[in-house]
């Protein structure tokens, strides 16, 4: 029999409001544990959460170019369940009222656009951080640091529309991209200010009715859902064709063993007391604010593409590239700013620059190279001051040291070499130390020109100007 | 000369013409207090140091001639669920025993911008649920009318100072009758607000959705003078109202005629304590003398006041009460192997048996399978009993009722059976449903010589409509000025 999968995602983004959701403390990762809380976020007896407006339009930007309907009227509810890092011991989210519903994302996989629906994005206040300190003491020590409780949370829950793990994992690539347009979060997976819960199922191909689904949770990467998908897929698949159940639980992915595990059973799920919370008013969206925040929403990266293509003439596929990070677009954008090659530019950002920062396991925030290194290397290219090949040496040293590309060339030495007199010179002297070379080519075997010229190349530390090398040397030979 | 037996707005004058200092007169309440206070048990703290440093400059400022504020060195008893900074706040509970607020109640700060002074905080039934100040951790307060029965609850330590004057004004809150049913029982006058009118920043939430902080005064006047620098909008608090209070000294007229006066028939019903209906329908003829119009009106939900409260108090209050788990402040349990049963031990250690009932109410109200039943049926029901109201004050003015069904009973004798002490409450917890004013204010002694409140309400945000009725009932009758023998 074969299967096919459903799955669903709950993305949970935080939102890069400067102060937390209810009150005005920061919301700065990194800091000491406990110096950015307040009476409210630490729950005292007597505080009063305040809603922060910042966070409303946040999660309104994102629900409009998710083309969510943003609900005129919506409302906090108390999801209520006991854990240390919850200091009222209820988590102010939204329930049957949240701010918007009904929206989608066009995702790209293996050259086809598909409809993935968006079910609802809702507001909430993230919970603190435990921290455990194991075997270090008789008694084992657990420390509490609140700093991320009232972080906004933003709540962003998919259809069960996906099949594949590649189509999750598209999903994930495109909200993160719309995410990063919108500048309303900062989508960290490593510092958790993005995370990812996966809803999975399979069931025979041509079966209408949903399988038992499993909640996958704890993945901390795109390729960590991916592979988490694909564990969990294949588990389900060969429990049912041994004959047994699945069970409706929550399973924690366990990246170092790339499996998932058992965490808790349906029979064991909170029941979590939702309520409608009393100390705060329902959020009220008219028109004329809903246009106000439609107004400020920025370009998103399929806009973009569409520009890229007919401004700078890029090929799909490159605006694509280019356009899929808001960060990447910027750079490019900055790059080609009062330079006329934008296909230069796509070039060498696409392949090389891309190349090493993967390799480097870097951003391109983090780049040494800025737009401007770019840019002025590949003027020095266009001058002719260095070749393209001489240009990698310079861009290596750029990436690693962030020198500018004309103290590189200096520092180096890498001054092409187009003088023709200098270059006649050095020919001579190749082809006087390689006189059986010299017979083979004028006996018919071109390859030995090959070799000459590689040998020019190596003399001059590969800073000849090769077209002007090649001039010269088939000159001499023929 | 004894200045503790004197109401706020004639010490403001006298202070303020530097007749008396505000260090005499807090001298003299402490010595007041000092004196009573082993029989009468209103306060669980005593703030004497820091109340002399603030009447010290109080004075200063009068003698510099600088403004020194509405309130300028009156002392103030504050009921102990509201957060003064750097003062224990323990809402008379175990669990919150060593708690220290880190922050002031926004009434906190409103009250010392105008110069008041704070004497203490005072007892009352544990996280304010309760009718009788018999289910604090710390004890029972005797009512300075007669030292065998209670105080009414749950701001009873915050009455009893008014009627042992052993305060100039006092505090306190009302979820479901909590100001008004102890101001009835110890013969003084209590005002609960509308809902919205008075900040809760700071208080120490039961029910988020009825709480509201109010005056417990020794006449009208005063209640009208607190109000004053209480009610205000606060940005920290989302549900209070951003309208502007009225000056409500100006409502306090001695004159009701063409004032339209409601009798809910649903409020007097056979088997009513004869002498608390006999007082309050001589109140009603007396303002009717004075030339108000009385009107018989019907509110026909009231039956169902008590379950609707009964259900939804509790459910907010399981939610509220959940951060009291021994992981962040107050009491937590000395013998605990895990998490689970550290939450367990120290809440089940640190509640006390009436906070235990209400949150498993709550809990169970709220539990999926029961939420439409109840939680969901209640908030019904609540609309229907607001609308009641709405329709009466399309026809009167101000509704008037007795506070509670009795006076006040003996020490001891509802807490075992909690049914009969809910009841106490019957007169006032719809009022909160609504989110309505209404006031108890003093109108004869049974033949017990234990006082008897009558209650006047009105409708959403017409406080004034309140203080003139019970300023002109005042200003006809003497029972404001009786005093307790202590």
């Amino acid at each position: 029999m074969k299967f096919e999968a459903v799955i669903g995602l709950e993305v949970h983004a935080q939102l890069k409001t400067k102060s937390k959701i209810f009150c005005g403390c920061s919301t700065q990762f990194g800091a000491e544990p406990n110096t950015q809380i307040c009476p409210v976020c630490t729950g005292m007896p007597g505080v009063l959460p305040v809603l922060n407006k910042v966070a409303i339009e946040y999660i309104i930007k994102t629900s409009l170019a998710l083309d969510c309907k943003v609900n005129p009227l919506s409302r906090f509810a108390r999801k209520q369940y006991f854990y240390p890092d919850l200091p009222k011991n209820y988590q102010i989210s939204q329930y049957d009222q949240p701010v918007s519903e009904h929206g989608y994302l066009d995702v790209q996989v293996d050259g086809k656009t598909k409809r993935l629906g968006i079910t609802r994005i809702h507001l909430e206040e993230d919970a603190g951080k435990l921290l455990h300190e194991v075997g270090s003491r008789q008694i084992d020590g657990s420390y509490v640091d609140l700093n991320r409780t009232g972080v906004p949370l933003m709540e962003i829950v998919s259809e069960p529309d996906m099949r594949t793990p590649q189509e999750a994992h598209a999903y994930l690539i495109a909200l993160k991209s719309i995410l990063e347009y919108l500048d309303v979060s900062d989508c960290n997976m490593e510092e958790g200010s993005l995370r990812c819960d996966a809803n999975v199922s399979i069931r025979p191909v041509g079966q209408k009715e949903f399988g038992t689904k499993a909640e996958v949770k704890n993945m901390n990467s795109f390729k960590g859902v991916q592979k988490a998908l694909e564990y969990e897929i294949a588990r389900q698949i060969k429990v049912t064709e041994e004959g047994e159940r699945i069970v409706q639980e929550t399973r924690l992915w366990d990246a170092d063993k790339e499996m998932t595990f058992s965490m808790r059973s349906k029979e064991e799920a909170h029941d979590y007391r939702y309520f409608p919370e009393p100390d705060l008013v329902p959020v009220v969206v008219d028109e004329k604010w809903l246009a106000a925040i439609k107004a400020t929403l920025p370009e998103l990266s399929s806009q973009k593409k569409e520009r890229f293509v007919k401004e700078y003439s890029l090929p799909e596929y490159d605006a694509g590239v280019l356009t899929a990070d808001k960060n990447l677009s910027e750079y490019f954008e900055a790059t080609i700013k009062g330079y006329a090659n934008p296909k230069a530019a796509s070039n060498w950002i696409m392949t090389e620059l891309l190349a090493q920062l993967n390799a480097a396991n870097k951003t391109i925030k983090e780049s040494l190279i800025t737009p401007k290194h770019m840019r002025e290397m590949l003027e020095l290219i266009d001058k002719g001051t260095i070749s393209g090949k001489i240009a990698k040496t310079v861009f290596e040293e750029m990436f690693a040291s962030g020198k500018m590309p004309d103290v590189v060339v200096k520092e180096k030495g890498l001054v092409q070499i187009s003088d023709e007199g200098a270059i006649a010179k050095i020919i001579e002297e190749v082809l006087a130390a390689n006189a059986k070379s010299v017979e083979e080519y004028k006996a018919g075997k071109t390859a030995a020109l090959n070799f000459l010229l590689g040998q020019v190349m190596k003399k001059t530390q590969g800073k000849a100007n090769p077209g002007v090398v090649n001039k010269i040397l088939k000159d001499k030979l023929s | 000369m004894d200045l503790f037996n004197l109401t706020a707005h004639e010490l403001t004058a006298k202070i303020k013409n530097k007749e008396v200092t505000s260090k005499e007169v807090t001298e003299n309440v402490f010595k007041r207090i000092e004196a009573v206070e082993p029989k009468v048990k209103a306060y669980v703290t005593l703030l004497k140091d820091k109340a002399l440093a603030q009447a010290a400059e109080v004075d200063a400022k009068i003698a510099a001639g600088k403004e020194a504020g509405l309130l300028a060195g009156i002392p103030i008893a504050i009921k102990d669920n509201m957060n003064i900074k750097g003062t224990k706040c323990t809402c008379s509970s175990k669990i919150l025993n060593n708690f220290i607020s880190p922050y002031n109640a926004t009434i906190i700060d409103l009250l010392s911008a105008e110069g008041a002074v704070f004497t203490g905080k005072t007892n009352m039934d544990e996280f304010a649920m309760g009718s009788s100040t018999e289910t604090s951790f710390f004890g029972k307060t005797f009512n300075p009318w007669n030292l065998q029965a209670i105080p009414g609850g749950s701001s009873g330590g915050s009455a009893a100072t008014m009627a042992a004057d052993e305060a100039i004004m006092a505090l306190g809150s009302d979820t479901g009758g909590s100001i008004r049913q102890p101001a009835s029982c110890c013969g003084i006058v209590g005002l609960k607000p509308t809902y919205g009118r008075v900040s809760r920043f700071g208080l120490v939430a039961f029910a988020s959705s009825l709480d509201q902080i109010g005056p417990l005064t020794k006449d009208v006047t005063d209640a009208a003078l607190l109000m004053n620098v209480i009610a205000k909008y606060d940005p920290k608090d989302s549900t209070s109202a951003n309208i502007l209070a009225p000056d409500y000294l100006k409502s306090l007229q001695n004159n009701v005629k063409g004032m339209k006066i409601g009798i809910p028939k649903e409020y007097f019903v056979e088997g009513m304590d004869k002498e608390v209906e006999k007082s309050v329908r001589e109140a009603i003829k007396l303002l009717e003398k004075l030339g108000a119009q009385i009107i018989e009106i019907s509110l026909p939900n009231t039956e169902y006041c008590l379950a609707v409260y009964y259900i939804l108090a509790p459910s907010e209050a399981s939610a509220n009460l959940a951060r009291y788990d021994g992981v962040k402040y107050g009491y937590r349990t000395p013998d605990a192997n895990d998490l689970l049963e550290q939450y367990e031990k120290t809440r089940g250690e640190g509640f006390g048996p009436e906070v235990k009932r209400r949150i498993m109410l709550g809990t169970y109200a709220l539990s999926s399978g029961y939420y439409d039943a109840y939680y969901l049926k209640a908030q019904k029901v609540r609309t229907m009993i607001k609308n009641d109201f709405e329709e009466a004050f399309k026809k009167v003015d101000v509704i008037i009722t007795p506070t509670a069904p009795s006076a006040a009973f003996k020490i001891g004798e509802k807490m075992d059976d909690p049914m009969q002490m809910y009841l106490s409450d019957i007169f006032t917890i719809s009022v909160n449903l609504a989110g309505i004013p209404a006031m108890s204010l003093p109108c004869g002694f049974t033949s017990q010589k234990m006082p008897i409140g009558l209650q006047v309400m009105a409708k959403h945000f017409n406080e004034e409509a309140i203080f003139r009725a019970a300023y002109t009932y005042e200003q006809n009758t003497n029972w404001h000025k009786e005093k307790p023998r202590l």
